[in-house]
């Protein structure tokens, strides 16, 4: 099943007008993957779903599924099937009848496609509502509906937009749960597209980050948290710090990054770097310790309370600390309560220099950091 | 909506909303309807009419024969004109809705579609009759081109003529309803649809005639209406040479039959609301509407 369902998206551009929807996209996607494609809105992430589809063809570029070129092929006939943002069900059809749909158009007689639609609607619990009409359903029936109407095609890729937005919290963790253990259980590719970090966190097994139409990173998602490709990155997964100095020594041993405060961090050599240069680097919002006085001047800032969140099991500080933005630290709710703080207090923030972690690529953008 | 309250609060405040429309209906439709019921017992002598209860009215119109030929002619004009404006509504809205996909275009085309309602129907009707005369415009252009040698006389007086100016006047009927239910199809059902492997045709037969039905069945409910009630265009574009129901029963009021006419216009009523029935038995337009 993983090498029919593998996906190769190749120099895939999509070009809208004069407006590049998708820029030159090289992607693979594993057969059996569950890949959840984030960004925000406008990034292009839903563009390159429906190029998948076949709902849209690439200006340049191919995309081939299974190995096999299905660039131009029709919607339908590829093999993928795509669930709708809004679900998309046919008001004018019982539940039965909206899941049989493909098999009715495919030719399937009246009494096997009711038969099929009728197991894969128990398979989604929903048996029982079979000769309803969508309007009649919540929105998790409807989107129970929808899947089954999805899968009855057996595809090799399910297609997601945005599947969970519709939903409230509650049902959304819910159907998060269902749909990784559908797709454990089928063994398909799923593709997701979602706007909401946790989501994709969560869920993927490949996580690509996307923005102006560009991937900006696409790995697994301890990676894509841990080791962020650029501060766009950082940024929009949150949990990240993003840090910004002038190199003041380069060597093998590693680079020393002086701040416009006068901290000095020591991060990890870069390649080809030179005093003088701009370096940009992260730091985790858990892995940083608060104290009253000042260290050495070193993994460390300073900055004035801002903000101060209880989270339940730890707690977030929101420092100013003179730059664009504010510098965020989680700390053990223990730890922190027995010296808590105030807004206005004035603390020193330091870290092991383990922590610093150098963002090579050059997306300097805020993007929407998404706070947890 | 019935646990809705009025934001006014008041139990009165709904009725005299209703009100106004409420007393036009009475004054306007229900008194003259009761009125021609009523007439259509009346007993007469071509000099005056005289209260009393008789069905010899109803008697006459149905044992003559012409009243049956009159309203199988209405009836063919009627389906004729339905079938055309149906097919025309139709795809001009498809065309409108699925084709022009900037909003604005949309209106203006739309808008384009009501010009011909900016002048009188009578102007409308009339301004066929040169086009379409022996000597007509359309004539003369055959003629010239060389495709026939002599010009063609059904053209004009005719049953053609006929339906074509109904075609003409009330295609629009048509148009809005199937446009107004069109346009609220999500054009991701049309998606979902291809992404299931549906064709074009099985598209539009699976899933944009089925939800376009309200309107089709409201612009049928127009047109029939329409041309059931027309004796204006029949008189003109046939010549005179054939008749509607309405026609049948402005000569009797010519000649002072009210009565008779009075009958013949229950039984047109009752056949309409038959007709409407049928329609409305076919698409449940309530649930429809209230989807």
């Amino acid at each position: 099943m993983t090498e029919q369902s593998r996906i190769d998206i190749r120099s895939v551009t999509k070009l809208y007008g004069a407006v590049r929807a998708v820029n030159d996209v090289d992607l693979t996607i594993d057969g059996g993957a569950y890949c959840c494609m984030i960004g925000p809105s406008g990034c292009g992430k839903t563009t390159l779903l429906r190029m998948i589809a076949g709902h849209e063809t690439p200006t340049s570029g191919t995309i081939s599924i299974g190995g096999e070129d299905m660039t131009t092929v029709r919607t339908g006939s590829r093999g993928t099937a795509l669930m709708f943002q809004n679900y998309a069900l046919f008001p004018h059809l019982s539940l039965t009848d909206n899941v049989a749909f493909s098999l009715r158009v495919n030719g399937v007689a009246a009494s096997e496609r009711r038969d099929k639609a009728r197991e894969m609607l128990d398979r989604v619990q929903l048996l029982h509502l079979a000769d309803r009409v969508p309007s009649e359903l919540s929105g998790g029936q409807q989107q129970r509906v929808a899947l089954a109407r999805a899968l009855i095609t057996n595809p090799k890729v399910l297609l997601l937009d945005e599947p969970l937005s519709a939903l409230d919290e509650f049902l959304r963790l819910r159907m998060r749960v269902e749909l990784k253990r559908l797709q454990n259980q089928l063994g398909i590719t799923f593709i997701h597209v979602t706007h909401t970090q946790p989501e994709a966190i969560a869920l993927a097994d490949q996580v690509v980050v996307m923005d102006h139409g560009v991937v900006e990173q696409a790995a697994s998602p301890r990676t894509i948290y841990n080791r962020p490709h650029s501060p766009y990155v950082a940024r929009f997964m949150g949990g990240q710090n993003v840090l910004t100095g002038t190199v003041q020594s380069a060597g093998a041993e590693g680079t020393v990054v002086e701040s416009k405060d006068g901290n000095l961090y020591d991060l990890p050599p870069i390649e080809g770097a030179k005093p003088g240069d701009t370096a940009n680097f992260s730091v985790r919002r858990d892995r940083i310790q608060i104290s009253d006085t000042k260290g050495d001047g070193r993994n460390c800032t300073e900055g004035t309370v801002v903000n101060i969140e209880y989270q339940g099991t730890f707690v977030k500080l929101a420092l100013e600390t003179g730059t664009r933005e504010e510098f965020i630290v989680y700390l053990d709710d223990d730890a922190y309560y027995a010296a808590p703080k105030a807004v206005g207090d004035k603390v020193h923030a330091s870290w092991a220099p383990k922590v610093n972690h150098i963002l090579v690529g050059a997306n300097n953008s805020t993007g929407t950091p998404y706070e947890d | 909506m019935s646990g809705r309250s009025s934001p006014s609060g008041g139990s009165l405040a709904p009725y005299l909303q209703v009100a106004p429309l409420a007393f036009l209906m009475i004054t306007m439709v229900g008194i003259p309807l009761l009125t021609v019921v009523l007439l259509s017992f009346w007993e007469f002598d071509g000099i005056a009419v005289y209260p009393a209860f008789t069905w010899a009215n109803y008697k006459e119109v149905l044992s003559s024969p012409v009243t049956l030929s009159l309203f199988l002619s209405t009836l063919k004009y009627a389906l004729m004109t339905l079938i055309a404006t149906t097919v025309v509504g139709f795809t001009c809205s498809y065309f409108l809705v699925f084709h022009v996909r900037d909003l604005r275009v949309q209106i203006a085309l739309f808008l384009l579609c009501t010009i011909p309602f900016w002048t009188s129907n009578v102007i409308r009707m009339v301004s066929w009759i040169p086009f379409l005369g022996r000597e007509g415009l359309f004539n003369s252009l055959l003629m010239q081109a060389g495709i026939i040698d002599q010009p063609l006389d059904i053209l004009l007086y005719s049953d053609f003529a006929v339906v074509l100016t109904y075609i003409h006047l009330f295609t629009l009927f048509m148009i809005v309803p199937i446009f107004n239910s069109m346009a609220k199809i999500n054009p991701n059902l049309i998606e979902a649809a291809r992404d299931a492997g549906a064709s074009g045709w099985q598209i539009l037969w699976g899933v944009i005639v089925p939800l376009s039905k309200t309107g089709i069945a409201l612009g049928s409910i127009f047109v029939v209406t329409l041309v059931m009630g027309d004796f204006f265009v029949v008189r003109v574009m046939s010549g005179g040479q054939s008749a509607s129901v309405v026609s049948a029963m402005k000569n009797n009021i010519d000649q002072l039959y009210y009565p008779v006419a009075s009958a013949m216009a229950v039984l047109l009523i009752i056949v309409v609301l038959l007709m409407v029935t049928a329609i409305l038995r076919v698409v449940d337009i309530r649930s429809e509407l209230a989807r």
